[in-house]
């Protein structure tokens, strides 16, 4: 699947606004790029494994608000810094 | 009451002399709403360069340098979006790196509700004798310890998992300005297993022990929003900023939501020291600043805590005041800052003093921008201007 990467985040990730990654869930897939971006998942995903406040993601458009949800092939997750003030 | 004996005061004799000033070019690490930046002077502290941003964007909390080596900085960060973390560098800022593994809470059983910290808020490096050795204090109130310099950081299980921690400070996560915030960090430079933490709202505590157990240390403080008429509550007050004497450990210092107090541990109370400033300016405050030889000499930046607390200068003119008898006077230091119509506030991190002979004071403003006096707070300048809101400030002589 591909994962869209805001430019919040894209310090992490060499400037780079997607990647393809591995994995059969949300939770797998994070895994994977936080193997490649070390401390990338922390930013989006706290200690107890919720999605941080003013972050959502989507997969396939569809947003959803568990790390427990399954991937296919093909599949494309956007992770989207919300709104958060100024 | 700690068991540990007082040294002597500092230049109270032959034997015991104060220590010598530093000297040469101080740097302010400045500590911002969107970013840190450097601000360097030159060796007579009259020119000042600021830095290009770094982390430009970023929410930092807290800039620190770890006077012990003189090259390792530490940066409590976060963004609007993005959790919290720590950056560091082990080279005075040449190279910046982020924290292998920042501040966090356990993960919570199965049923149980978990923490997680929302900002890393104050960084304290640890006793002299510890080398690598970082504390971190975040929002929601916990406790954090690095062995390492700051690049991987565990819990000081002792206080965030003590059975009274919830009572003490809260169990709700909240932010500021409304929540709680571990925000004061020291270790008694005789003792490196002898802690003091402040947090907002909870109060002062001591742990004797590592951090292993801890004890409310708030005898005479008051605090007005807790409606107990005549009883005296153990915790659940707001010291907004504690500071301990480096020279004379047992004598603290704190600026209170409900006043400024001392505390010599040998009386074990707090004293309200600031019922002796003006009444027309109140004793209401975030800083409180120690003088780094003379342990009767402090500082702080009064705010206005009257009707709905605008926590902005009094009347509209901002003012450090100054005891240099422990809190017996105050006297209002001015000279050069806005006479009418400067309507910011100092955060509780955003006033500084160094160790030059006469001292350096140093704060920064909600209006962005940073004030330094070369001579203890008797005249001052604007170093800097234009910039995001000041939430820290901190002395550092760099040794790259």
């Amino acid at each position: 699947m591909t994962i869209h990467i805001p430019t919040h985040l894209q310090a992490y990730t060499g400037r780079a606004g997607e990647f393809a990654a591995e994995g059969d869930t949300l939770a797998a897939a994070l895994a994977d790029l936080d193997r490649r971006f070390p401390g990338f998942r922390f930013r989006i995903i706290d200690e107890q494994d919720a999605i941080r406040r003013h972050i959502k993601l989507f997969v396939n458009c569809e947003q959803v608000r568990t790390l427990a949800v399954p991937l296919q092939a093909g599949d494309q997750v956007h992770i989207i810094a919300a709104l958060s003030g100024g | 009451m700690t068991s540990l004996s007082s040294p002597p005061r500092p230049g109270s004799s032959p034997l015991f002399p104060a220590p010598r000033p530093s000297e040469g070019p101080i740097t302010l690490l400045l500590g911002t709403r969107k970013g840190a930046f450097l601000l360097r002077s030159d060796a007579a502290r009259q020119s000042w360069e600021l830095s290009d941003p770094l982390y430009l964007g970023s929410i930092i909390d807290h800039f620190v340098l770890d006077p012990g080596d003189g090259r390792t900085l530490l940066m409590a960060a976060s963004t609007g979006h993005l959790g919290p973390t720590v950056f560091r560098s082990a080279d005075a800022g040449a190279t910046w790196k982020e924290a292998e593994r920042p501040p966090a809470f356990r993960k919570a059983a199965e049923g149980e509700k978990g923490r997680s910290v929302e900002r890393v808020f104050s960084l304290s490096p640890g006793h002299r004798a510890e080398e690598g050795v970082w504390y971190a204090g975040s929002t929601p109130p916990g406790l954090f310890r690095s062995e390492d310099g700051g690049n991987t950081w565990s819990e000081v299980s002792g206080f965030n998992d003590h059975p009274m921690r919830d009572a003490w400070v809260g169990a709700e996560q909240e932010a500021p300005p409304g929540g709680a915030t571990l925000h004061s960090i020291h270790v008694d430079p005789r003792d490196p297993a002898h802690l003091y933490i402040g947090v907002s709202c909870g109060g002062v505590f001591e742990s004797t022990d590592g951090g292993a157990s801890w004890q409310p240390l708030n005898a005479g403080s008051e605090a007005l929003f807790i409606p107990t008429p005549g009883v005296e509550p153990d915790y659940g007050h707001d010291p907004h900023c504690l500071a301990v004497h480096p020279l004379l450990p047992d004598r603290l210092y704190q600026q209170n939501h409900c006043g400024i107090y001392r505390m010599d541990r040998e009386e074990g109370r707090w004293t309200r020291i600031g019922e002796n400033m003006p009444a027309e300016v109140g004793d209401i405050g975030f800083p409180v600043v120690l003088h780094p030889r003379d342990p009767d000499t402090a500082w702080v930046f009064p705010m206005d805590g009257t009707d709905v607390w605008p926590r902005t200068s009094p009347g509209g003119r901002p003012a450090v005041y100054v005891t240099q008898n422990a809190g017996e006077t105050w006297r209002r230091q001015d000279a050069g800052l806005p006479e009418k119509n400067a309507w910011f506030t100092v955060y509780r991190q955003a006033m500084t003093a160094d160790a030059h002979h006469p001292v350096g004071l140093y704060f920064g403003t909600t209006g962005g921008e940073v004030w330094g006096s070369r001579d203890g707070g008797e005249s001052w300048e604007c170093l800097a201007g234009h910039l995001p809101q000041v939430y820290s400030v901190r002395t550092a002589q760099l040794r790259p």
